[in-house]
């Protein structure tokens, strides 16, 4: 039996891939791809009559793959449905990471799913608060109660929006430059700023169209998501070189750090770098900055 | 007795000069006599070398009991010509105790294994064997040792007279009446015929066996009329869409993908990736995508690549009409486009076997590559490779131009995934040595890279480049631990198959199996 370390709260997820969980040759080892996490799906991958079947399937996976270092969130059904509370058992008692929750409306769809959590945590002896939540914002409705979502529970590290039901409850379809969602990305990214947890895209279906994916990954950057839904594994090397700081950004972070660490010494508060002033705030998005560029993989200083 | 890669070699095998496989440059800069063919002289002019029937051209060159006959495999799957000539002879002609050195044997020759358990055919000598023929060598049936020799060693055997081959029947595409015969131009084409090149010069007697009778002169040509004794017309010579694919495509398998990614990113990291490298790529899913990745990655350094060397795909040729590659050598054709660029294009050049592979010639084009990238059934931890046995010890492989292209070239890479089905790629020991440890540089699977201990400066290399490895132990444990570690395979004490080195030394037997005993 494996068994996972806690899981982090904030840690990077730059990639979520999304997989069956019905799928035994793809659940096996889905970490070698190098997605920082994976997302086992309950939910629109499985068809209706083989629910049981995929959570069979999901429970041995957790059991007996060691997935290292990848996390493992759960993507369960949806709470208008009957699967959903069966779900939660089947992924506290094989020991996920995380569990992220199909149309999240309100801080109550959160507590709610929070409570068969807790119970369940309670009935195959997890540490309690260990699952972790995400949510998963589909609808208009999400996408305005989303602080409230994201707020609603100390377990909840972020939320993402669905783009495909998304679209079709706003009577859009995917546009080039993105406009379709610009307002709601927009929402939700300010939601979860002001919250304090991390945010995420949605996946990019075209997984031919290279140029067209590629210039949503890098809108998402610049928009400021942590991360997005990949749905194949060619997705995930992209996304990965784009969310990491580049080196003109590494450079200056530390020039940054290092004035920063001198003037501290010489009781300076505020003087520019590269002619640029600045304060303590630009310190601290360095200091950011080069965390992020050492979980990348990209640093390669010694600050 | 032990050889060096650790394989006990039966004494008996080891008369007539034969040896152990002792490393693999034992045999540079030695000497060798080459065998010549004993040619039948033709002073009388004639209209033609057409004969009416493949019978009639076996009686005009003296086929006989006991003799060895040859064949080239470039038609793959969809090869009709060797199992029309072997029922001739054996149905038709009555004879016996035939040897078959061909270049390779597959399914489309199912109808030999018939003949080797009737005892007709004793004899076999291949690169690869699969089907039913791999299974009745296997279950014993052969009355001698089958040898399987890479695509260089076939060429230095035939030299060195270890087999001499008494008629050659080479299915060729198009044909004149005098013999000048190729691959492109018919109904069925095959592209090169390098494979078939070297059989003309040194068989006794060569037949020429096509589908399309072109006019005289039929140049330039692969096989030249001065070698050939008779030509055979027959309505078909294969089935086309078994020879080659319409386009041999990239995989869409994201696993092989990534592999094949990261076999490109070592390549990247070595300090043979400059201007005017080579390289060498099979047809194999993550082989043939490597292409795509280093065709990024030219781009980026902006670099050329000088040639590309042996079986062809229209994916080398695309990176050829890009101006990327400056020539292609080419020893087979996967696909179409290949086939038809082959014939098109000035810079894609016909070598033969020898030319490719060759260790006992002056220098065969292998050693001039800088990369090859190979698959493996199996690899041991000493960096030993088999394609030539499953893992239920049956003979159904090819070693090809693996064991020539991996000791050739600067740097070796296989690319394979850690587990196929409940199988384990990396193990202790592979269940046959097809290709020697000491001529694999870096293993590649989709579970991590390893690096041969013997190349310590490409281990740098990595390093330089940040490009994580872990020991080859580290991959066979991972492999263990999924899919269990497998009991040892039983056999019998009698050698069904004789795996030479390139060079002639003996790398490994194949012994019969014994079946398996459930308890109780």
């Amino acid at each position: 039996m494996i068994k996972r370390p806690k899981p982090q709260k904030f840690r990077l997820r730059r990639t979520m891939m999304f997989m069956n969980a019905q799928k035994p040759g793809l659940i096996k080892d889905a970490y070698i791809y190098g997605a920082d996490s994976i997302i086992l799906d309950l939910e629109d991958a499985v068809a209706e009559n083989q629910k049981d079947a995929a959570r069979f399937s999901l429970y041995q996976a957790l059991q007996n793959v060691d997935y290292g270092d990848t996390e493992v969130i759960v993507r369960i059904n949806g709470l208008d449905t009957p699967h959903w509370q069966e779900d939660i058992r089947c992924v506290v008692a094989g020991g996920a990471d995380g569990i992220r929750i199909a149309k999240c409306e309100s801080a109550q769809d959160v507590l709610t799913v929070e409570e068969h959590v807790l119970a369940a945590e309670r009935e195959f002896g997890v540490e309690e608060g260990r699952t972790l939540l995400m949510a998963a914002l589909e609808s208009p409705k999400g996408i305005l109660n989303a602080y409230e979502i994201v707020t609603a529970s100390d377990r909840m590290f972020g939320c993402a929006i669905s783009g495909g039901d998304f679209r079709k409850s706003m009577h859009v379809q995917i546009e080039e430059g993105g406009i379709e969602m610009l307002s709601a990305r927009g929402q939700m990214l300010l939601a979860a700023r002001a919250a304090g947890v991390q945010c995420f895209d949605t996946m990019f279906p075209y997984l031919d169209d290279t140029e067209g994916f590629q210039a949503e990954v890098i809108q998402n950057r610049k928009m400021g998501f942590d991360g997005k839904s990949v749905i194949n594994p060619k997705q995930i090397r992209f996304v990965h070189e784009t969310f990491a700081p580049t080196p003109k950004e590494i450079a200056y972070a530390e020039k940054l750090v290092r004035s920063f660490n001198e003037q501290a010494e010489s009781g300076v508060g505020v003087y520019t770098v590269d002619g640029k002033m600045v304060d303590i705030p630009f310190f601290e998005d360095a200091r950011r900055v080069i965390a992020l560029a050492k979980a990348c993989g990209v640093y390669k200083g010694d600050l | 007795m032990k050889n060096a890669v650790n394989r006990e070699i039966p004494e008996e095998l080891l008369k007539d000069g034969k040896e152990v496989y002792q490393g693999k440059y034992y045999m540079d800069g030695k000497y060798i006599k080459r065998d010549s063919p004993k040619t039948r002289r033709y002073v009388k002019p004639q209209s033609s070398k057409l004969c009416s029937s493949i019978r009639k051209a076996c009686e005009r060159c003296g086929a006989h009991d006991g003799m060895t006959v040859s064949f080239h495999s470039e038609f793959r799957e969809g090869d009709y010509v060797a199992s029309m000539v072997a029922k001739v002879l054996v149905e038709e002609m009555g004879l016996k105790d035939i040897t078959i050195a061909a270049t390779s044997l597959g399914n489309a020759q199912d109808l030999i294994a018939d003949y080797i358990e009737q005892g007709k055919v004793i004899g076999i000598q291949t690169s690869g064997v699969r089907g039913r023929i791999g299974e009745v060598i296997s279950a014993g049936k052969l009355a001698t040792p089958a040898i399987i020799r890479s695509h260089g060693g076939r060429p230095r055997a035939v030299e060195a007279g270890e087999v001499h081959i008494d008629i050659a029947f080479l299915a060729a595409s198009t044909s004149d009446c005098w013999g000048n015969a190729k691959g492109v131009g018919g109904k069925n084409n095959c592209g090169s015929m390098g494979f078939a090149i070297h059989d003309s010069h040194y068989a006794d007697h060569t037949v020429i066996i096509t589908d399309t009778l072109v006019d005289f002169p039929n140049r330039p040509s692969s096989i030249s009329a001065e070698n050939v004794d008779c030509v055979c017309v027959v309505d078909s010579i294969g089935d086309a869409t078994k020879i080659a694919t319409k386009e041999a495509r990239v995989t869409e398998n994201p696993r092989e993908l990534m592999m094949a990614e990261h076999a490109a990113e070592v390549i990247a990291a070595t300090p043979y990736f400059t201007d005017g490298f080579s390289f060498q790529t099979g047809a194999g899913g993550p082989s043939l995508a490597v292409n795509r990745f280093i065709e990024k990655r030219m781009v980026e350094k902006g670099i050329k690549m000088s040639f590309a060397l042996g079986g062809v795909t229209s994916a080398v040729c695309q990176l050829l009409d890009k101006g990327l590659v400056g020539a292609i050598l080419d020893t087979q054709d996967f696909d179409m486009g290949a086939i038809k660029h082959l014939a098109e294009h000035p810079k894609h050049h016909e070598i033969s076997m020898s030319e490719y592979a060759n260790p006992a010639n002056k220098g065969a084009y292998v050693n001039q590559l800088d990369f090859v990238v190979l698959s493996a059934l199996e690899i041991d931890v000493d960096f030993n490779v088999n394609v030539i046995t499953g893992s239920d010890g049956i003979l159904r492989g090819a070693p090809g131009g693996h064991p020539d292209t991996a000791a050739g070239s600067k740097c070796c890479i296989i690319v394979t995934p850690l587990t196929r089905g409940r199988m384990a790629t990396v193990c202790d020991e592979v269940v046959t040595v097809t290709t020697p440890g000491d001529c694999v540089d870096i293993l590649v699977t989709d579970y991590g890279i390893a690096v041969n201990p013997l190349r310590n400066d490409l281990a740098q290399c990595l390093d330089a480049a940040g490009i994580e490895h872990v020991t080859i132990e580290w991959l066979r444990d991972k492999a263990y631990s999924l899919v269990g570690t497998p009991d040892a395979l039983e056999w019998e004490d009698q050698v069904v198959a004789v795996v030479e080195a390139r060079d002639g030394t003996l790398l490994d037997v194949v012994r019969k199996i014994r079946p398996l005993q459930l308890d109780g």
